[in-house]
């Protein structure tokens, strides 16, 4: 069995399905939450790997090394708006945080 | 056509008795901290109108025997696409004959007004008025457009408000301002609706360029209609003439301006503001005379003026009155003459007018004071005894009012009433009756007042509200003891007999070049084919003397004789009488009381009106419409939506990340399957 196309693509919906899930369900940690968005980011990556290779194009892995440095960044603040929150409600329970309420 | 008059010159005329008036109005009133007194303020003001007389009459004499002319612009004020609105002046003889009236008239009131005054806290507040009146009155007669025309018409109307409320503390003086004041707004907005039609057609506001296009005026129609377009601009015009020069039936606010000091009541009651409407339908003369329509509803408008005005006068008790409403009287022969197209007898009929109503204002206040503010005429009597200047002055100017020979309100009348004889206009019968029947009128109650003030018993301890009279709030004379009348100081006099002189000399000299000649030929403009009344006036002229002669063999005259022996035969020889008639005529009577039901009718019927249709719109327009439908109902929209809405705003990220997923995933379907 050769791997195609259709197996990588798959493969991105899968981690994708799972991080969309991760987000839905995830009711108690906000780090599950980050990680779930990074998680869709590999996803996407997954992608453009995969039709970089099949189509010879370089464009495509390219664009994932600058994904990889901007979801570095952003995991890195990301974390830190945690910290903070922390220090600020002791909690980062996800269905503790609805300050947004209208 | 010479312009030996200097811009200058004209200027100063209306500046210096605003500068006299600002004067006396800041610096000698609380507002400016009293910093001069009563002294101070009426040399500033008087010394103002003294300049703008003199200056008056230079200009009269350079306009009447050099013929010079002025029309120009002084100040731009502003342009507003190619509609121009200036300050600027039209010296000719309308204007210059006007001018010098105003700041003679002017003049002598102020004069009188020292005397009148004497004992009022009012007293500086009072001239920077009157200043101010002569001045605004100034701009109005010297204006070459309609804008400034207007401005010195609201001016003047302003200064009548503050001046007939002058008194603020009476209640009466207040209503009376008030009704001054709206009745004029009636005939304000007819007026700026004329000249508003005239700016929409011509498209300038100079008198000169629009007598210009006035041919081209007079073949359009009003669009929607069959009018012509001129006599819909004229008739608007007309209405604000009639608020102004208070023409039935927007004349009702002149008899209740009484409430204000009589020097005003000379002043702009009777001798210059109240004129306003007719020198204004006389500028506008080419206008006019395109418009036969316009000029019969001018002089029936007029007709009833000066009839049934008069007939109020008969039933008056209160001097003043009897006096407006010979006013309003004689204002309705002038509009006569206005709608006969003999407008240079009209304004002649104004000059004449000027002086000897003046005359007898300031005759009836020096009554008053002598009277100790006792205004009603039938406690007086045999005041000649003790007034011998102000009873003969007053007899001058009564016997000008009725049209004596050879006094000059004689001139006037007589023009006016052969001026109505020869109109060939529909209207012209019934004004001529009116105006015939008029001359008794007003001979009869002109000598009414003339005996029961000047002849017969003198009632004055019988008076049962002595010392409650209509000034009883500046009534410390101190001199209460004797109750007798008591002749008034020099400065009261003094204009009276300058005011009788021109009473009576001056129609004679005048009427020739007037009425006559050529004096007001560049000024008015008269269609002597279409309206010849005048030319067969002229024509039957030969002099002011065989005028006089002539009025022997004309029923005027014995009209007037009748009138006067009546009043005589009534008052003197048999004063039961009157009530008898009274008795007998107690319905005729009662209308008359009630000034024909207008002021109910203005008041019950009118103004209830107009205060429902308010409230109407108060209640269901701005209250139910505006605030319930438009501001309350929008804010109680978005109240119940936002309800509904913040429901979705649960605060969650889960949720928010739900429906943008799902969102996503909708535009996907869209966009793969739906939309191929």
């Amino acid at each position: 069995m050769t791997l195609s196309l259709t197996h990588f693509l798959s493969l991105g919906a899968i981690l994708f399905t799972l991080s969309v899930i991760g987000i839905f369900l995830n009711r108690k940690n906000l780090i599950v939450l980050l990680m779930a968005i990074e998680l869709m980011l590999l996803a996407v990556n997954m992608n453009f790997v995969a039709f970089s290779h099949y189509l010879g194009d370089m464009h495509g892995q390219v664009f994932v090394f600058f994904i990889l440095t901007v979801a570095a960044a952003e995991s890195a603040i990301g974390l830190a708006i945690l910290v903070l929150l922390f220090r600020n409600k002791s909690s980062i329970r996800v269905d503790e945080l609805n300050a947004l309420k209208g | 056509m010479t312009t030996s008059l200097s811009a200058s010159t004209l200027l100063a005329v209306p500046l210096a008795p605003l500068v006299g008036s600002l004067v006396a109005g800041i610096l000698g009133t609380t507002f400016g901290g009293n910093v001069i007194g009563r002294k101070a303020s009426h040399t500033a003001t008087i010394l103002g109108v003294f300049i703008a007389m003199v200056l008056s009459m230079m200009t009269l004499w350079d306009v009447a025997v050099h013929g010079a002319r002025f029309n120009a612009t002084i100040y731009e004020w502003m342009v507003i696409g190619k509609l121009k609105m200036e300050i600027g002046f039209l010296v000719d003889g309308l204007t210059a004959m006007m001018m010098v009236v105003v700041t003679f008239v002017s003049l002598m009131v102020h004069l009188y007004t020292i005397g009148y005054m004497e004992e009022d806290e009012g007293y500086n507040r009072f001239f920077a008025y009157i200043s101010l009146f002569t001045f605004s009155m100034l701009m109005l007669v010297m204006s070459n457009n309609l804008l400034q025309l207007f401005f010195g018409w609201e001016a003047v109307g302003l200064v009548s408000y503050l001046l007939i409320g002058f008194w603020f503390n009476k209640p009466t003086a207040i209503f009376a301002n008030m009704k001054a004041f709206l009745v004029n707004r009636v005939g304000d907005f007819g007026f700026i609706l004329g000249i508003g039609l005239i700016v929409a057609y011509t498209g300038t506001l100079n008198y000169s360029e629009i007598f210009a296009k006035a041919p081209e005026l007079g073949t359009l129609g009003f669009p929607g209609t069959n009018w012509l377009l001129v006599t819909v601009i004229c008739i608007c015009l007309f209405i604000g003439a009639m608020g102004k020069s208070a023409q039935f039936p927007l004349h009702v606010w002149l008899p209740d301006s009484m409430e204000g000091p009589t020097p005003i009541s000379a002043l702009i009651h009777a001798a210059t503001m109240v004129t306003a409407g007719i020198f204004m339908v006389s500028r506008m003369s080419p206008l006019f005379e395109l418009s036969d329509t316009a000029l019969n509803v001018i002089l029936i408008i007029g007709a009833i003026t000066a009839l049934f005005m008069g007939f109020l006068g008969i039933i008056q008790n209160d001097i003043k009155r009897v006096v407006a409403y010979s006013t309003l009287s004689q204002l309705g022969y002038m509009t006569v003459a206005l709608g006969a197209s003999a407008y240079s007898v009209a304004v002649f009929h104004l000059m004449t007018h000027a002086f000897f109503k003046a005359l007898l204002f300031l005759g009836a206040g020096s009554v008053i004071m002598g009277m100790h503010h006792n205004q009603d005429i039938r406690w007086m009597g045999g005041v000649r005894k003790y007034m011998p200047i102000t009873w003969i002055t007053s007899l001058l100017g009564s016997l000008a009012l009725i049209g004596t020979p050879l006094f000059s309100g004689f001139y006037s009348k007589d023009s006016i009433i052969e001026a109505v004889h020869f109109s060939h206009l529909p209207g012209a019968g019934f004004a001529y009756f009116a105006v015939m029947a008029g001359v008794f009128v007003t001979a009869f109650y002109s000598f009414r007042m003339y005996f029961l003030v000047f002849h017969g018993a003198e009632r004055y301890d019988q008076n049962p509200d002595a010392h409650h009279g209509h000034d009883d709030h500046h009534d410390d004379h101190g001199h209460h003891g004797d109750g007798k009348p008591h002749e008034s100081p020099w400065v009261v006099t003094l204009p009276l007999v300058l005011l009788a002189i021109p009473s009576v000399l001056i129609g004679f000299f005048t009427i020739e070049p007037m009425v006559i000649g050529k004096f007001f030929a560049d000024a008015i403009t008269v269609n002597a084919q279409a309206h010849p009344a005048l030319a067969e006036f002229a024509e039957e002229f030969h002099g002011p003397l065989s005028m006089a002669l002539h009025a022997f063999s004309t029923p005027p005259l014995y009209l007037a004789l009748a009138g006067v022996a009546l009043s005589y035969y009534m008052y003197m020889v048999n004063p039961a009488l009157p009530a008898a008639i009274k008795r007998a005529c107690m319905p005729i009577y009662t209308l008359l009381e009630n000034k024909y039901y207008l002021d109910w009718i203005n008041e019950n019927i009118l103004a209830r009106a107009a205060r429902a249709l308010g409230v109407g719109l108060w209640k269901g327009g701005d209250q139910g419409v505006i605030e319930g439908g438009v501001v309350n109902a929008s804010w109680k929209i978005v109240g119940v939506v936002s309800a509904i809405v913040r429901q979705f705003q649960s605060g969650y990220i889960y949720h928010y990340a739900m429906v943008m997923i799902l969102g996503v995933f909708v535009l996907m379907t869209y966009f793969v399957w739906l939309a191929k």
